[in-house]
């Protein structure tokens, strides 16, 4: 199911340096046609439809149609991603809708603390130990297992 | 030459990739690198909030010992993982990405990952080891603390994306750094580090893929993973090693949808097309793999030969039987209104497994009018990928750590630093390091915390910047642009660009090394089967392919890296053949059948086998090396 471009709604992201879609897409596939101001996909049979760029599009002018070498056609798959959950819209070939709300993440965007809260032990700070600079603390158990001999 | 302006970076540290193991080196390394005021260098190819292969998002944490809320130890880890893989594993690795797993997991939850807890704040396991997860947001979160980290380091630390790494700069026998190119400007990088960590990942679209229409992208493994971990370790002169263990998931026909939730939540069968359970009629087959055979689980890939056995008699197509999984879970609810509800929450959690990290089986289910509880799907294996931190194997040849070798294996296990390849500074993480399977994700973000440590001890014992000579840089330059000269230069010659007898673009070269792989190597058109004649055809193939590639043209930046990557699968491809025909049994039957050598034969083959290509002879090597058992 490539991605593609619904060419009313997209506005070549107003025309800043990059565009939503192709800044995030992991395959490098999407491009800004410069003359229309319209992005594309260059090589839909190379998209993994992770969607990425669907749930990033500011316009909500990108969505996936099922690969068209073998998924039947009719159906759509659409996220509406905010910034703790997502709601999944699944409209199936016969017409009948679901719809899925899941938790995307427990914390502000942007707070993740790099040590989590977990102290360096003085045993780790020797950079030749093998303890990391969370442990033993962030494993929960008094020390890290080691191979008695 | 195109006209490319040089950049040059020079730090102490540089991580290439962006995914779970880098993310796990840079959260590291920036802490210490802020101690020893060392220089951190990260570079990925695409944007580090989705790229590699957890961009989608996943449902599950595949590797949680639970040391606390199970007492369980990492020798029980290694136990599993000796069995999944035949005997071919290396337990100092597994068992010390075991020990370190929990402290990625516990830390993840609080950057915000939401971790599945039942009524009593217990974690939700979905099978032995794997635990459920809201895993939409997976990647953006991991790779957030990562980037939090290295900004940390204010000047010290910095982030390049969108740059492709190409090829490792050498300083004699110790590695120098790397050179790459920029997909978005006419900028060549060159990076000049005093120890790399290798992280770009696994390979794919090395063997021909089942679906070659516009599904030709559907891959299991994402197409944006092509073989440069093991390209930038192979040509820097590192020992490689289990290139021949490659992974075959059996998964969702088509759309490739995951099947672990099914089997381990949801608790599934899979039967054939005429009713039989392959796991169950085909049982006797397993005593022929013994002792491995006998254990449970039962190895992945005999799971996927017993399946495989089936349609070969034409007992196909097989089929997840989930209309039956959640009848039975939904009958064991006695109250009505009870009932009603778990079947509702059973059927969300089935999607979310889908929409967290395979979206187009959710689209082929809805394509289909599939309700899963009346209905069984079918599934089929994949095409075989390299991904060494899954349940394949391949990747450098690394040191262990040194607390837990035994006297004998100290002399082969261990040359100083933890995580480093056979060549000096060039450290190895996720599916760039062979031999230790089963780490996945959370795993592979562990490994990378290890690496990262280890390296900058190395830097603090080698503080002198490996020396770089411009020549060599000039010269590497001139090889990597040479495809967008050849386009520009005889582009004008014919009525179609794609059709030009002095070049070949990069869809046709992958497309002419998927077909020889494919049918030559054991992918899925000869049901994985291949034998010592076919394979040296591979190779005779492979290496007229090597020779085009110097014909290889490029209209664009974007071309370029495609040229580059199938380069990079190319070698890969070419490790993989060597390290096969050279294993003269058959051990992993779902995974590859060698049709002339059909017995495993433990007496002689229960070894590694490594390979190693020479940078000055340009030659290959391949070996045994013994395997050390140090967990009982
Ligand atoms: C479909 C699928 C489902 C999975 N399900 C699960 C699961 O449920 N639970 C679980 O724990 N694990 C799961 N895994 C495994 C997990 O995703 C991997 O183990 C893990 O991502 C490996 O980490 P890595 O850092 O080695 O590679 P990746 O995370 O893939 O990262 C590779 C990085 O390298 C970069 N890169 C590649 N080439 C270059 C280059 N030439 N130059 C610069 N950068 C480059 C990429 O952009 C990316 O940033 C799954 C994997 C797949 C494919
Ligand atoms: S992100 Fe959306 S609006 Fe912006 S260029 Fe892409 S398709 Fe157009
Ligand atoms: S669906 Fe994924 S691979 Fe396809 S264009 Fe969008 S971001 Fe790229």
């Amino acid at each position: 199911m490539p991605s593609y471009v619904i060419l009313e709604k997209c506005d070549g992201c107003k025309g800043q340096d990059k565009t939503a879609c192709q800044h995030i897409c992991p395959n490098d596939l999407m491009v800004l046609n410069k003359a229309t101001m319209k992005a594309y996909n260059r090589d839909p049979a190379m998209c993994w439809e992770c969607m990425c760029c669907v749930k990033l599009c500011p316009q909500q002018a990108m969505a996936i149609r099922g690969y068209a070498d073998f998924v039947p056609m009719g159906a759509s798959v659409t996220p509406l991603r905010g910034t703790e959950d997502i709601m999944w819209t699944v409209k199936f070939r016969n017409k009948s809708l679901k719809r899925f709300r899941f938790p995307t993440r427990t914390t502000p965007e942007g707070s993740a603390v790099p040590d989590g809260g977990f102290k360096t032990s003085p045993e780790a700070e020797n950079l030749k130990s093998p303890l990391l600079f969370t442990e033993p603390e962030s494993l929960r158990v008094a020390a890290l297992p080691t191979l008695k001999k | 030459m195109a006209a490319f302006e040089t950049v040059e970076v020079t730090t102490d540290l540089l991580i290439i990739g962006g995914g779970m193991a880098a993310c796990g080196a840079a959260v590291e390394a920036a802490y210490w690198a802020k101690k020893h005021n060392l220089k951190v260098a990260l570079v990925d190819k695409a944007a580090m909030d989705r790229s590699g292969a957890v961009a989608m998002g996943l449902s599950a944490l595949n590797q949680y010992l639970g040391m606390k809320a199970k007492g369980r130890k990492p020798e029980d880890y290694v136990h599993y993982v000796r069995n999944d893989l035949m005997g071919i594993t290396r337990d100092d690795l597994v068992y010390d990405i075991a020990r370190h797993v929990d402290g990625s997991v516990h830390l993840f939850e609080k950057w915000g990952l939401p971790i599945w807890k039942d009524k009593d704040g217990n974690y939700v396991f979905e099978g032995p080891w794997q635990l459920m997860i809201n895993g939409e947001s997976y990647k953006i979160v991991i790779s957030e603390a990562a980037k939090n980290a290295i900004a940390q380091l204010g000047d010290n630390g910095k982030i390049y994306e969108r740059i492709f790494i190409t090829e490792p700069l050498m300083d004699g026998d110790r590695i120098a750094g790397a050179v790459g190119f920029s997909v978005r400007e006419e900028k060549f990088y060159v990076f000049k580090a005093k120890a790399v960590v290798v992280a770009m990942g696994g390979a794919v679209h090395v063997f021909r893929p089942r679906s070659v229409g516009e599904g030709l992208g559907r891959s299991w493994y994402p197409p944006f993973n092509t073989g440069s971990s093991a390209y930038f370790t192979m040509k820097a002169g590192a020992e490689m090693t289990c290139q021949e263990v490659r992974f075959i998931p059996v998964r969702f026909k088509d759309a490739y949808g995951p099947v672990g939730a099914w089997f381990l939540l949801f608790k599934s069968r899979a039967t054939t097309a005429l009713g039989g359970d392959y796991m169950v009629e085909r049982r006797p087959e397993l005593q022929n793999w013994a002792p491995y055979g006998l254990v449970k689980p039962v190895p992945a890939n005999l799971r996927n030969y017993l399946m495989m056995l089936d349609q070969k008699e034409g007992k196909g197509p097989t089929y997840m039987r989930t209309e039956e999984a959640i009848g039975n879970i939904v009958s064991s609810v006695p109250d009505e209104k009870e009932r009603k509800k778990r079947l509702k929450e059973v059927e969300s959690e089935a999607w979310e497994d889908f929409l967290d990290m395979t979206i187009s089986q959710a689209l082929l289910w809805a394509g289909s009018d599939i309700a899963p509880e009346q209905r069984a799907s079918e599934m089929q294996a994949c095409e075989p990928y390299f991904i060494g931190s899954h349940s394949g194997a391949s990747g450098a040849w690394i040191s262990g750590p040194e607390d837990l070798q035994t006297e004998k294996s100290k002399k082969e296990y261990f040359w100083g630093y933890n995580g480093m390849s056979t060549v000096k500074g060039l450290f190895c993480a996720g599916d760039a390091s062979g031999a230790s399977s089963h780490k996945f994700s959370d795993g592979s973000h562990a490994e990378g915390r290890i690496r990262a440590k280890s390296a900058l001890a190395y830097i603090v014992d080698n503080p002198t910047q490996p020396k770089v000579e411009a020549a060599a840089v000039e010269a590497l330059k001139k090889q990597i642009l040479k495809p967008l000269d050849i386009f520009a230069q005889f582009k004008g010659q014919t009525d179609n660009p794609d059709v030009n007898e002095n070049y070949i673009r990069p869809k046709q070269f992958m497309f002419r090394l998927q077909k020889l792989m494919d049918e030559y190597a054991g992918g899925a058109s000869t049901m994985f089967t291949t034998n010592k004649p076919s394979l040296e055809t591979a190779i005779e193939l492979l290496k007229l392919l090597k020779e085009d590639s110097e014909k290889l043209a490029a209209e664009n930046l974007h071309e370029l890296m495609r040229c580059w990557e199938n380069i990079h699968r190319m070698w890969q491809a070419e490790s993989h053949v060597r390290t096969m025909l050279f294993r003269e049994e058959t051990r992993w039957p779902g995974y590859y059948f060698r049709a002339d050598t059909p017995k495993m034969n433990n007496d002689k083959w229960k070894v590694f086998v490594n390979c190693k290509w020479d940078p000055k002879t340009n030659k290959w090597d391949v070996f045994k090396r013994d395997i050390i058992q140090i967990v009982e």
